[in-house]
């Protein structure tokens, strides 16, 4: 198991970290508070005198294992996603200054499931209403239904998982993550409109590589294309700097592809970056590859000017030092829409600032070229979805031609009438 | 549309032949800026043709004239600089300071100083023309992109993209002196002749907002409606309101239309429909003519304001979009 350093921590080296796990038994106890967290307390005391309002938001994050990805260009970025969380603060409180209102950012980072819910808590508790949540979907249901009954809300920032917008949605959980259905029907659309539509597909043995081919299909079958195969590639997560690599897959993908019948488009469902980039180039036939590896869809592209975006990214890059990445994007979008709210309503309080982002009033302006809002029946943003290769946008789904009685945007994920999400009726 | 085109090109001929050297040439020029192509597309207002392309720097947007029409400046975005250049021979005269991403500006009434939004930077800068200095920088909203001076020259409003505010500036002490809360992303401002209100569009948002200039309050939002057209692609951006301060109109973007509204109801009359994502809007100085940017079609509509009708487009460089048109 190797694990990938995050969050603030960083100063900690990964095997450092592990002794520490081993002397304690919890390193996250050890875990500095950020000093965003410190700085916090000092403002509110500061700003309480000048009659300036403060509204907290914490980022919370859980210490995922995630096996090495195939590629040295996909490890992930410390501080991903906290660094999205932050620039939407600095844009939040350059609003507030001309409103009497103050935006803080707080952390809770890595520990196991328990005590990150338990720290999570005792925030609330404190009178924390907002919680940014980057974690697997249970420990993001666990936390959801520890804090119910609190006046507190969670964005999901890092579960693409279907079920949480579904049959295991929750009233204090809005989604700035895109849901799988959203991705995977972004892509459905674009090969449909190419008229691409015979398709093969490749998904990998992690839980969430089937989550991924499970929402392809229910595209592929939602917007009319037919998949003609499926096979599974099973590994070994072995060492992924073993030597002497490309001669050997360079045998092994035409073999693996070489039973499958004619297509158009080779679809890879490998979420976890295990083999994916293998396809691309190697497969017995010259046909594209899509899914997750390839033409792939995105929420955000780090690489996008659309939309007036080229400020956006710009803020970033100086803030983080970096490009920003769909996790960071969906952060911000979480962080802004409490600024959002709080502008329009000119309060704090959490309670009024969460109905407002569910009514029919809520808009964010996000660098998607039109306004985004919440789906009233799962608290899911509604949002164009880049369908992308890693260097530039190919396109921006929804594709033209898809309709949809109340906006075109529903032509992504699972719509109103076909829900199983009940939490909010 | 043919038939317009002549009756007006025979307007033009024959009112050009009667007045002759008595009346200085009326023939106005239109400057349009090329985002994509680093250009400027100069266009003959009688002719309606291109008369000349000029090669200025990089990502040119914002332009205005200056100098009682001598001088085109010319917010050229990548390069972080405003650009000068004689409006009569096209000659490059000299460079401004404008900090940082340079997109829109507006200038004193006085013809001196002028003010810059810095897209990049939160700020709006305030840039001495003639000495070349920048004089002031004044924090506002994140994003600043619209600007608009009061006639009286007292008050200088800034609009944020992301803030989603109008800022009101005082034109001396250089403070920030009210923030008008507006609909998401607002994009342009302007201020009515008489200077009472000010108009300012929500791309985002999809609506106009009127601001009672002397309470510094909104008093009205103007909503809009296209048949057949999915409400978010009615994104206002450019507008113009008339001198006599009666219709105003409103450049509509990807729903491809301008938006004609009387002024004192603030009622749509009508939407014309001119060429792909409209972004600016320019009037001829006689109003006789209100010339839009395409971002999309690459080119430039011409509508004649009494009609209400486009008659014409007039093929410009890649991704037009700023505008202003000269008195000769």
């Amino acid at each position: 198991m190797v694990m990938t350093q995050r969050g603030k921590t960083g100063a900690l080296s990964a095997r450092l970290r592990e002794q520490l796990v081993m002397i304690l038994g919890v390193f996250a106890a050890l875990c500095s508070p950020l000093a965003p967290d410190v700085m916090r307390s000092a403002n509110a005391a500061d700003q309480e005198s000048n009659n300036i309002t403060t509204v907290e938001i914490v980022y919370v994050k859980e210490d995922r294992e995630r096996l090495p990805p195939l590629s040295l260009l996909d490890f992930r970025p410390p501080n991903e996603g906290y660094d999205g969380a932050k620039l939407a603060i600095d844009d939040n409180n350059t609003t507030g200054r001309f409103l009497k209102q103050s935006f803080t950012l707080g952390a809770v980072i890595g520990g196991k499931s328990d005590e990150l819910i338990a720290n999570v808590v005792a925030e609330a508790k404190s009178g924390v209403g907002f919680f940014v949540v980057d974690a697997t979907a249970e420990t993001l249901l666990a936390l959801a239904d520890a804090l119910k009954g609190l006046p507190a809300v969670v964005f999901n920032v890092g579960a693409s998982d279907q079920r949480l917008r579904e049959e295991d949605c929750r009233a204090n959980v809005k989604h700035t993550s895109a849901s799988n259905a959203m991705l995977t029907d972004a892509l459905a659309q674009y090969l449909t409109w190419k008229q691409w539509r015979n398709v093969v597909m490749v998904t990998g043995p992690q839980p969430e590589d089937k989550l991924y081919a499970a929402s392809l299909r229910h595209s592929a079958k939602r917007f009319g294309l037919k998949l003609l195969a499926e096979k599974e590639f099973t590994y070994e997560p072995g060492s992924r700097r073993a030597d002497g690599g490309y001669e050997q897959v360079q045998q092994q993908i035409p073999t693996f592809t070489d039973a499958f019948p004619e297509h158009d488009v080779l679809l890879v469902a490998d979420v976890a970056n295990q083999f994916g980039a293998y396809f691309p180039y190697r497969t017995r036939n010259p046909r594209p590859v899509a899914g997750t590896h390839g033409l792939y869809p995105t929420a955000w592209h780090p690489a996008s000017e659309l939309w007036g975006a080229t400020q956006f990214q710009n803020r970033f890059q100086r803030l983080a030092g970096r490009t920003m990445n769909d996790l960071d994007y969906a952060a911000w979008m979480a962080v802004r829409s409490i600024g959002e709210a709080a502008t329009r309503t000119s309060s704090s309080d959490p309670k009024v600032l969460i109905e407002y982002m569910l009514s029919p009033k809520f808009e964010l302006a996000a660098f998607k070229g039109q306004k985004l809002t919440y789906r009233p029946w799962n608290a899911q943003i509604r949002e164009p979805i880049f369908v992308a290769t890693p260097k530039i946008h190919v396109s921006v789904s929804p594709q033209p031609g898809f309709l949809h009685r109340v906006t075109v945007l529903d032509t992504l994920g699972i719509d109103q009438p076909e829900t199983k999400c009940s939490a909010f009726k | 549309m043919n038939a317009a085109l002549k009756i007006i090109c025979a307007t033009l001929v024959a009112s050009a032949v009667v007045a002759s050297a008595a009346m200085p040439a009326f023939a106005y020029r239109a400057f349009v800026s090329n985002e994509k192509d680093n250009t400027i597309s100069v266009i003959d207002t009688d002719t309606l043709k291109v008369i000349e392309t000029m090669k200025v720097g990089q990502r040119p947007r914002g332009v205005i004239l200056a100098k009682d029409g001598a001088w085109l400046l010319i917010c050229t975005s990548d390069d972080n600089r405003i650009e000068v250049y004689d409006a009569k021979t096209y000659e490059f005269i000299k460079n401004l300071p404008s900090g940082p991403d340079p997109e829109l500006m507006e200038i004193h009434p006085s013809g001196n100083p002028l003010y810059v939004a810095n897209e990049d930077d939160n700020i709006v800068t305030v840039v001495d023309i003639e000495e070349g200095k920048i004089l002031a920088e004044v924090p506002v909203g994140v994003e600043p992109e619209g600007m608009a001076v009061s006639p009286d020259g007292k008050i200088v409003v800034n609009t944020s993209e992301t803030t989603n505010m109008a800022h009101f500036i005082d034109s001396t002490s250089h403070e920030t002196v009210a923030n008008i809360l507006v609909d998401n992303r607002p994009r342009v401002a302007q201020f009515t002749s008489d200077g009472k209100l000010l108009w300012v569009s929500a791309e985002i948002g999809g609506t106009v907002t009127i601001i009672d200039v002397a309470k510094k309050e909104p008093i009205h939002k103007i909503a809009f409606e296209i048949p057949g057209i999915n409400a978010d692609a009615i994104q206002p951006v450019g507008m113009r309101i008339n001198k006599a301060g009666t219709k105003a109109y409103v450049a509509l973007g990807p729903a491809n239309r301008v938006a004609v509204i009387d002024a004192k109801t603030y009622k749509v009359e009508k939407y014309i429909l001119v060429g792909q994502r409209v972004w600016n809007l320019a009037f001829t100085p006689d109003e006789k003519l209100l010339l839009t940017t395409n971002g999309v079609s690459n080119d430039v509509t011409v509508i004649d304001v009494e009609k209400e009708r486009a008659f014409k487009s007039i093929p410009v460089g890649r991704y037009p979009w700023g505008i202003v048109t000269s008195e000769d």
